[in-house]
C-alpha cells in the first residue's frame, strides 16, 4: 500500500509526539566512558574504608547512578519518547514493587533471623 | 430500537455465500500454517492446541471426582491423587487459562478491532505458538515420565527436596509457556500503543482491547518472577543447596513470596481478557452502548495495578508476619473494587437496553452471576479471621473455580460463540448451542456449589479420603462434574458440524459496532481493503444504523 | 505529518505504514522484553538482599574470597564493550560500514574477554571447592588462618551459609553469562550482517536493538559487581 504519505490522522495515533531522531555523539559517549569508569574505581575505594551502616548505601547509590547514565546516553532514552521514559519507570517500579513489599513481611516478623 | 424479539434482522440468507477469498483459503498447504505470520491463522493454531489440553486437564478432573465419589482413597494411591490434581492444575492454568481469551480470540481480533493488518511482529506470535506446543510436549513428557506430585503451586522444601517425580520437568514447561504468555502480551503492548490506525484514539478503543492491554501489562511484567522462581527451585534439586529449605538455612516463604508475585497477577491475566469479552457481548445483546466506558476501561487498568500488590493473601496461614498480613489483607479489599465497577456497569448497561438471549448473552450472564459469587467469597478469604479458617479446604477450591470456570471459561465460550461467526464465515446451530450453554450453567452449579459448603464444614483440599459425612456433597459434586462434561464436548461437536454445514454468516450477523464487523466473515489476510479512517465513538449504534439503511441487504 | 525517511526501504514490512513506526515499535518492543529481563534477574536480586541480612558474616567472609582485581577489571572491559557497541551505534546512524563491523568487532573482543576472564574465576572456585554441592568444602571459612587469610573464623553452621552466598554467587553471574553469551552470539551475526552491506542504507533497528539489549546486560553487571565483590572490604579492626 503506497497511502503512507497521504495518511489522514487527525487525531495522530501512529506517532504522537514525532520524538526527534536525535543522534548522541561519539564524543558524548566518551563522557559517558569516563564516567562510568571513574565511578567505578571510586566504588572499589569506597568498599575499602568503614563508612559502616552507609558502605551499602553508598556501593547501590554509585550502582544506580551508573546505570542511569547508561540507560539515558547509551540507550538514547533522554532523547527518546515520553512513553519509552515510561516504560523504563514501569519496569524499575514493579521491581522495587516486589523488593519493597516482600521485604515488608521479612523486617516486621517477630521471630526470625533479620 | 427493534420491533421483533430478537436483534437479529439478518441479511436475506437465500443468496449468502462466502466470500472468495479469505485467510483460510488465502494459501494452501501445512507450511503455510505452520509458518504463518498471520495472525489469524495463528489464533486458530491455538485454539487447537488449547482445546486439546483442556480435554487432557479435564479428564484428570474427572478421575479426580471419581475418586471423591467414596470417602475411601479405594480408586487411587495417595502419590497419584497427588499427581492428579497437580497435572489437573498445571495444565488448566497453564496451559489453558493463560493463553485461552488473549492466544485465540485477542490474537485474531486485536489488529482488527485497533485497524491494523497485523500484529507488530507476527515472527514473535509465530514464536509464542511454537514455545506453547514445546511447553505442551514437555508437560505431556513430564506425565509420561511418571507425573509430578507437587500441586500446581510447587511449594517448597516438598518440591525442591521431599519428592523423586518430574519436578524440573514440569517446572521447566511452565517455564516455556511462560514465554509463550510474555511474547503474546509484549505484540498486545506495541501494538495496541503504535498501530492504531487514524482516528482510533484511546477512548474509542473497544473495552476487550483495554482489558487485553491490562492482562498484557500483568504478563510482561509478572511472568518473568514466576520464571526465575522455577529456576531457582530446579538448581536447588540439583545442587541441593537449601535456599528455600529451612533445615539449611533457607526460607519457605521466599520461594512462595516470589511464585505468588507472578500467580496472584496471573488469575488477573486469566480474567481481564473474559472480561473484556463480556463487555463487547452484553453491549451487542442489549443493543446499547456500556455504560460508563470510561470506568470500565480504567478499572481494568486499575485491576492490574492493584493485582501486583496483593499476592500475599495466599500466605496468610504460612507464616508472613501480622502486619504484612494486615497490609495484605486491606489490598485485597481495594482489589475487588475495580471489579466490582465493572459488574455494575454491565448491569446498568443492561437496564433499558433491549436484551436478547442469543448463546454469547446466555454465557454472558452465567459469568455474571457466577463471578459476583466467585469475586465476593474471595472477599471473604480477603479477611484474616475467615481465611485461617478456610485455607486449604474446599471453600477456596470452591471460590477460584466459581472465578475461573463459572467466570473465565464461561467468558471463553462466550466470545467464541460471539465471534465464530467472525473468524469462520459460518454459524453455530443456535438452539443447540443454548441447551449446552444451560447443561454447562446446571452442571457447574451441582458441581461447585457442594464444594462451598463441604469446605466451610472443613473437607481439607488435595486429600482424595474425607470423613464419611461429607460423602452426599462429593456426590452431588461428582454428578454435577459429569453434567459439566457434557455440557463442554457439546459445542467441540457442534461447532466442529457447523464448520461444514453451518449457516452462512455474513459481515455482521449480530449488527454490531467494531471495525471487526465492517469486514468480510472470514476476513482477508491483510484485514481490511483499505485502512480504515475512525471518526465514531466506540459502541456507536447510531453510527450503525444510519450506516446499515444505505447497506445492499444481501449477503455475499 | 512529519516523516524523517519518506523512502521505503527493502526492509519496511507490509504492516507498518511508515518506516517511523516501525522502527519505533521495534524499539518499544526491545524495552520491553528488557522490562522482562528487570523482573527476571530481579527475583535473584531479592533472594541476595534476604540472604545477605541473614547471614551476613557468612557473605562476608565468601565474598572476601571474590578476586577484586578480576572482578573490577571485569567491569571495565564490559563498561569499554558498551561504549564500542554504542559506537557502532552512531557508525551504522551516520551510515560509515566500516567503522560499524570494527566497533561490532570490538565489542564482541571484550565480551570474550569477559567471559574468558569469568572461565579463570570459576576454575579458582572449583578447585577451592566452593562450587554448591556435595562437594562444598567449608574449611577456609572455620579455621581462615590456615589457610593464611585475615578473616575472621566463622562457626561452623554459619560457615556452612557461604553455600547460599556462593549458589547465589553462581545463579546470579552465570545467568548474567549466559545473556552474554547469547550476546555474543548474536553479535557474530550481526557482524556478518553488517559487513555485508545491511546496516549501511539507514536501516538500524538491530543495531539498535541489539545495543540495548548489550547495555542492559551490562547495567545488571554494573549491580552483581558491588553487591557480590565488595561486601565488606574494610580492613580488620
Amino acid at each position: 500500500m503506497s497511502e503512507h504519505h497521504e495518511y489522514h490522522d487527525p487525531a495522530n495515533v501512529i506517532n504522537p509526539e514525532h520524538a526527534e531522531h536525535h543522534i548522541v555523539t561519539p564524543l558524548q559517549y566518551t563522557y559517558v566512558f569516563g564516567t562510568l569508569l571513574l565511578f567505578t574505581g571510586i566504588t572499589v575505594l569506597a568498599a575499602n574504608i568503614d563508612l559502616g551502616v552507609f558502605n551499602p548505601i553508598i556501593a547501590l547509590g554509585i550502582a544506580s547512578f551508573k546505570a542511569v547514565v547508561v540507560i539515558l546516553f547509551f540507550m538514547h532514552v533522554k532523547y527518546q519518547s515520553r512513553l519509552i521514559k515510561l516504560t523504563v519507570g514501569a519496569g524499575f517500579f514493579t521491581f522495587l514493587a516486589l523488593v519493597t513489599m516482600t521485604l515488608l513481611d521479612y523486617i516486621s516478623r517477630a521471630w526470625g533471623l533479620w | 430500537m427493534s420491533e421483533s424479539n430478537t436483534i437479529l434482522k439478518l441479511p436475506d440468507q437465500r443468496t449468502a455465500a462466502m466470500p472468495k477469498r479469505h485467510y483460510i483459503n488465502n494459501e494452501d498447504g501445512l507450511l503455510s500454517w505452520l509458518l504463518t505470520g498471520d495472525h489469524k491463522r495463528i489464533a486458530m493454531l491455538y485454539l487447537i492446541s488449547i482445546t486439546i489440553f483442556f480435554f487432557i486437564g479435564g479428564a484428570f478432573a474427572g478421575l479426580i471426582r471419581l475418586e471423591l465419589l467414596t470417602p475411601q482413597p479405594d480408586l487411587v494411591s495417595s502419590d497419584t491423587y497427588n499427581k492428579l490434581f497437580t497435572m489437573h492444575g498445571i495444565i488448566m492454568v497453564f496451559l489453558f487459562l493463560v493463553p485461552s481469551v488473549p492466544a485465540t480470540i485477542g490474537n485474531f481480533l486485536i489488529p482488527i478491532m485497533v485497524g491494523a493488518k497485523d500484529l507488530a511482529f507476527p515472527k514473535i506470535n509465530l514464536l509464542s505458538w511454537y514455545l506453547y506446543v514445546v511447553a505442551g510436549c514437555m508437560m505431556l513428557a513430564a506425565l509420561v515420565l511418571g507425573g509430578v506430585d507437587t500441586g500446581w503451586t510447587f511449594t517448597t522444601p516438598l518440591s525442591t527436596h521431599y519428592l523423586n517425580t518430574h519436578v524440573i520437568t514440569a517446572a521447566l514447561a511452565v517455564f516455556v509457556a511462560g514465554f509463550s504468555s510474555i511474547f503474546t502480551g509484549l505484540n498486545f503492548i506495541v501494538t495496541i500503543h503504535r498501530m492504531r490506525a487514524p482516528g482510533m484514539t484511546w477512548f474509542r478503543l473497544p473495552l476487550f482491547v483495554w482489558s487485553h492491554y491490562a492482562a498484557s501489562i500483568l504478563m510482561v511484567l509478572g511472568t518473568p518472577v514466576l520464571a526465575i522462581t522455577l529456576v531457582l527451585v530446579a538448581l536447588e534439586r540439583i545442587f541441593g543447596i537449601g535456599v528455600f529449605d529451612p533445615t539449611k538455612g533457607g526460607d519457605p516463604l521466599l520461594f512462595q513470596h516470589l511464585f505468588w508475585f507472578y500467580s496472584h497477577p496471573a488469575v488477573y491475566i486469566m480474567i481481564l481478557p473474559g472480561m473484556g469479552v463480556i463487555s463487547e457481548v452484553i453491549s451487542t445483546f442489549s443493543r446499547k452502548r456500556v455504560f460508563g466506558y470510561t470506568a470500565v476501561a480504567f478499572s481494568s487498568v486499575a485491576i492490574a495495578l492493584f493485582g501486583f500488590f496483593v499476592w500475599a493473601h495466599h500466605m496468610f496461614i504460612m507464616g508472613v508476619s501480622n502486619y504484612s498480613a494486615l497490609v495484605f489483607s486491606l489490598l485485597t479489599m481495594l482489589v475487588a473494587v475495580p471489579s466490582a465497577i465493572k459488574i455494575f456497569n454491565w448491569s446498568f448497561t443492561l437496564q433499558k437496553g433491549s436484551i436478547t438471549f442469543e448463546t454469547p448473552m446466555l454465557y454472558a450472564f452465567g459469568f455474571m452471576g457466577l463471578f459476583t459469587i466467585g469475586g465476593l467469597t474471595g472477599v471473604f478469604l480477603g479477611a484474616l479471621g475467615m481465611d485461617i479458617q478456610l485455607s486449604e479446604t474446599y471453600f477456596i477450591v470452591a471460590h477460584f473455580h466459581f472465578v475461573m470456570v463459572g467466570g473465565m471459561l464461561m467468558a471463553f465460550l462466550a466470545g467464541i460463540h460471539f465471534w465464530w461467526p467472525k473468524m469462520t464465515g459460518r454459524m453455530y446451530p443456535e438452539s443447540l448451542s443454548k441447551l449446552a450453554a444451560v447443561t454447562t450453567f446446571i452442571g457447574f452449579n451441582l458441581t461447585f456449589l457442594p464444594q462451598f459448603i463441604v469446605g466451610y464444614l472443613g473437607m481439607p483440599r488435595r486429600y482424595h479420603a474425607y470423613p464419611p459425612e461429607y460423602q452426599v456433597l462429593n456426590v452431588l459434586s461428582t454428578a454435577g462434574a459429569t453434567v459439566l462434561g457434557v455440557g463442554y464436548m457439546l459445542p467441540v461437536l457442534y461447532l466442529a458440524w457447523s464448520l461444514k454445514y453451518g449457516a452462512i454468516a455474513g459481515n455482521n450477523p449480530w449488527q454490531a459496532t467494531g471495525l471487526e464487523w465492517q469486514i468480510q466473515s472470514p476476513p482477508i489476510t491483510s484485514n481490511f481493503i483499505e485502512t480504515p479512517i475512525v471518526d465514531y465513538e466506540a459502541y456507536d449504534y447510531e453510527w450503525l444504523a444510519r450506516k446499515t439503511e444505505q447497506e445492499v441487504t444481501t449477503v455475499g | 505529518m512529519h516523516e524523517e525517511h519518506h523512502e521505503v526501504l527493502p526492509q519496511h514490512l507490509h504492516h507498518f505504514a511508515t518506516e517511523e513506526q516501525q522502527r519505533e515499535t521495534g524499539t518499544f518492543g526491545m524495552w520491553l522484553f528488557l522490562l522482562t529481563e528487570i523482573m527476571f534477574f530481579g527475583g535473584l536480586f531479592f533472594s541476595y538482599l534476604l540472604f545477605r541480612n541473614w547471614y551476613y558474616d557468612a557473605f562476608v567472609a565468601a565474598s572476601n574470597q571474590l578476586s577484586i582485581p578480576l572482578g573490577a577489571t571485569n567491569t571495565a572491559v564490559l563498561i569499554t564493550s558498551g561504549f564500542c557497541m554504542a559506537v557502532g551505534v552512531w557508525a551504522a546512524e551516520v551510515r560509515k560500514q566500516s567503522l560499524l563491523v570494527i566497533m561490532l568487532i570490538l565489542t564482541t573482543f571484550f565480551g570474550l574477554v569477559f567471559i574468558g576472564i569469568k572461565y579463570v574465576e570459576y576454575h579458582e572456585k572449583w578447585e577451592k571447592h566452593h562450587i554448591p554441592g556435595a562437594h562444598f568444602d567449608v574449611s577456609e571459612f572455620v579455621h581462615p588462618g590456615d589457610y593464611g587469610l585475615k578473616e575472621k573464623p566463622l562457626a561452623p553452621d554459619m560457615a556452612e551459609k557461604t553455600q547460599v552466598f556462593f549458589f547465589l554467587y553462581f545463579a546470579m553471574t552465570g545467568m548474567h553469562a549466559l545473556h552474554m553469551i547469547i550476546g555474543i552470539g548474536l553479535l557474530v551475526w550481526l557482524i556478518l550482517r553488517a559487513h555485508r552491506g545491511a546496516f549501511s542504507s539507514g536501516y538500524v533497528a538491530p543495531i539498535e536493538n541489539f545495543g540495548l539489549y548489550w547495555h542492559f546486560v551490562d547495567i545488571v553487571w554494573l549491580f552483581l559487581f558491588p553487591l557480590l565483590y565488595l561486601i565488606n572490604r574494610h580492613p580488620l579492626k
